[in-house]
């Protein structure tokens, strides 16, 4: 609880207060002014005590954010972002810092179990011990704000030689590795909100996998959104050496606020020869309310290379909340006979708005890639597929398959889909599949006559439509996000 | 039992059903006949609490509580099954699965203690076996891909998992050969019980070979113009529709 209700309390101070300028000692709160300047950059980074390199870097990316301009080509509508009206860095009170995750916000703790992941381990922090032939556990790095307040397991995959620290951390611990692969794939100029998060980034994972090892365990980020007109810029680092295997899960929620809050993160994936990364994501930020008045401004950019032959990437992830959504997690299959999947479902409900998609780049030969992507529209929201299916000279052999479909609950939604497909090699084969729908009339009463309500009526239907993507989850996740699905759209019908 | 009063009911501003009055007794089986149009339709409809009609005069209760008051799910609980004339495609979404949700839905309605996925699979094979089914039917999606005779099948299978103490059949006997409507037929009397009833419709008189009703109506102009033993049925089989409308007008 602590944390959460000193957090709030000292931002509506500082808020309300006046506050003009620094850190301020006598509340012991790390949080920056509002706005953004170079100077905000600086200060930014020397809170984490970082490398002239990384501030180097940072100031980089703010100059060259500066002289970029918002996209506007999403099927987007929203007032214009003040971005000086919004605190870059936030952090709870700092203490010795959390031991276990006994010292974490219980209420923290609680959303986690909403989510299902950690169930298993607090069990063991208990002092139980996994049984023979149980699931292994899942170790999380828990993003509260800016800060990683709490990464668990680190020992047992330091064992393995995983690493899996917060990037403040790593950028310290391993800076060798960070240097080498921080803004890779997604540099720091690549659009304008991947510039912005280059420039402010918080905090946020890092995973290595060495050479030829299979991560014992799922590893999970959840990230929360707490303090008042702060923005949240995280930046995800994974880097899966030959051979290695990782499943990554994130989870994302915020409180409700009545004005939006920006979150503009970036996610890079690094696959080499016969690595394979898989990244699921369950994004439940707040969507606003009924009339669209607040929610969070979703600009994410994520995007993988399958650097080596063979190597795999595979994207999954289940969108019910932000007020707008402006997400492609895309695959770079550089690598001879490497894979990118997507599979999608993203849920809009009263005046939420969606654009997301994916790209898929064939440079490789015989590449393949598979997109699924399943939109559910109600209320009076707008969801709209955006994909990139591109085929490079060389790609010789390359292979897309794409399926869109879109659920429509009532009659004020909309759906959309605008595929590109540019194939520059005649070799190449891509297909592409799209279908709209209704949840008809005689599919709600037949559930009902057999007696289910109209809400586990419309749940059950769209569980089934977003079947194939759900498959795709790790378990515990399914499991969750059915339910998540069931209860965003709860009201929707009738 | 099933008890209507002067039941009228239409769609928007057209009356269809004009005072329907029929009892059903616990334990008994009535078959409803009668030509296209007449109402058959309407009539499980209104009984079920589809969305759309709309009630206009009389009542409808059964085991003495007010059907037209209750959602369609409340009805479902209370024991009361459509066997759909058109059973409904529900995409991604497995049989089992269905199922399962739908008799724990009722049986928490009811205050019972729900099914786990092992006791429900057991029941639901036993129910299979018995009714001479695929044993894929519970893998499969609802009646997605189903031909139109496994699709009428697959709504006796429920039927026989749901175990409801009325059931409408809405012409489950439309489109089906010989061996289907047979296994059709089985389903039903193997439920029936002195605390099993059932409501027949059908266009034809060759169902009721199958399934013997202890009472036949005859439901034309939204009415009930006729009420008989078995026999009627062979009597509107020999004579047609016409000769019986004709003599009741």
């Amino acid at each position: 609880m602590a944390a959460v209700t000193e957090t709030l309390d000292t931002v509506a101070a500082v808020t309300e207060g006046g506050y003009k300028w620094g850190f301020s000692t006598d509340i012991e709160m790390d949080m920056a002014p509002k706005g953004l300047n170079e100077d905000i950059v600086r200060l930014i980074s020397e809170r984490k005590g970082e490398p002239a390199w990384l501030l180097e870097w940072r100031l980089k990316s703010y100059a060259a954010w500066l002289k970029m301009e918002e996209p506007s080509w999403a099927k987007v509508q929203h007032a214009p972002i003040d971005y000086q009206d919004l605190h870059y860095y936030a952090a709870p009170k700092k203490k010795a810092g959390p031991k276990s995750l006994d010292e974490v916000d219980p209420a923290l703790l609680a959303m986690y179990e909403k989510l299902g992941i950690p169930l298993r381990e607090r069990a063991i922090l208990a002092g139980v011990e996994p049984e023979e032939g149980e699931r292994p556990p899942v170790a999380v790095d828990a993003v509260f704000d800016s800060v990683s307040v709490a990464t668990t397991f680190k020992d047992t995959l330091a064992k393995a030689g995983v690493i899996f620290c917060p990037i403040s951390e790593a950028v310290h611990s391993h800076p060798d590795l960070v240097k080498q692969y921080l803004g890779s794939v997604v540099p720091a100029g690549d659009n304008y909100f991947a510039a912005l998060n280059s420039a402010v980034f918080s905090d946020g994972s890092f995973v290595f996998i060495p050479k030829g090892v299979r991560c014992p365990m799922e590893l999970s980020t959840y990230f929360r959104i707490n303090a008042r007109n702060t923005g949240q810029f995280e930046r995800t680092l994974i880097v899966v050496e030959d051979g290695g295997y990782v499943s990554y899960l994130e989870g994302c929620t915020a409180p409700q606020r009545d004005e939006n809050q920006l979150h503009a993160a970036v996610v890079e994936l690094v696959a080499m020869t016969d690595a394979t990364i898989k990244y699921s994501t369950v994004q439940n930020w707040y969507p606003g309310d009924a009339d669209g008045k607040g929610g969070i401004y979703n600009f994410v950019t994520k995007r993988g290379a399958c650097r080596g032959a063979r190597s795999k990437i595979s994207w999954t992830q289940v969108e019910t909340g932000s007020a707008i959504t402006w997400k492609y997690p895309s695959c770079i299959l550089q690598g001879d006979d490497s894979v990118g999947e997507f599979y999608s479902v993203a849920v809009t409900t009263n005046r939420q708005q969606a654009d997301t998609g994916t790209k898929m780049i064939h440079i490789g030969k015989n590449t393949r890639s598979t997109i699924v992507s399943k939109g559910i529209s109600a209320g009076r929201s707008d969801n709209t597929y955006r994909g990139l299916v591109r085929i490079m000279k060389n790609a010789d052999g390359a292979r897309n398959f794409t399926q869109c479909d879109s659920l429509l609950i009532g009659d004020q939604c909309g759906a959309h889909t605008v595929p590109y497909i540019e194939s520059r090699n005649p070799t190449a084969k891509t297909e592409h599949e799209a279908t709209t729908s209704k949840i008809a009339d005689d599919q709600l009463f037949y559930c009902r006559q057999r007696g289910l309500s109209q809400e586990d009526a419309v749940g059950l239907i769209v569980n089934g439509f977003c079947k194939d993507v759900l498959k795709e989850l790790p378990m515990e996740f399914a499991v969750e996000a059915q339910k998540l699905l069931a209860v965003s759209l709860e009201g929707s019908v009738g | 039992m099933l008890e209507i009063k002067g039941l009228r009911a239409g769609i928007e501003d057209k009356e269809i059903l004009k005072g329907i009055d029929l009892v059903v007794p616990t334990g008994e089986v009535h078959a409803i006949m009668g030509p296209n149009g007449s109402g058959k339709s309407t009539l499980s409809y209104v009984l079920s609490g589809r969305d759309g009609y709309e009630v206009t005069g009389g009542s409808a209760t059964f085991d003495g509580a007010d059907l037209l008051e209750m959602e369609p799910e409340v009805r479902a609980a209370a024991g009361l099954f459509l066997a759909f004339q058109y059973p409904v495609e529900l995409p991604g979404v497995g049989n089992a699965n269905f199922l399962r949700t739908a008799l724990n839905a009722q049986r928490r309605a009811r205050g019972e203690a729900e099914l786990d996925a092992v006791q429900f699979l057991k029941m639901a094979r036993a129910e299979i076996k018995r009714l001479s089914m695929a044993d894929d039917m519970l893998k499969r999606n609802v009646n997605v891909g189903f031909s139109g005779g496994e699709k009428k099948r697959n709504e006796v299978l429920q039927m026989a998992i749901l175990r409801p103490k009325l059931a409408i059949l809405d012409e489950t006997d439309s489109g089906l050969d010989i061996d289907a409507l047979k296994i059709v037929a089985d389903g039903v009397n193997a439920l029936r019980s002195p605390t099993f009833s059932a409501l027949v419709i059908t266009h034809y008189q060759r169902l009721l070979d199958y399934i013997v009703p202890d009472r036949v109506h005859v439901l034309a102009g939204g009415r009930i113009i006729r009420s008989g033993g078995p026999e009627l049925a062979h009597e509107l089989e020999a004579n047609g529709y016409a000769a019986v409308v004709a003599e009741a007008a």
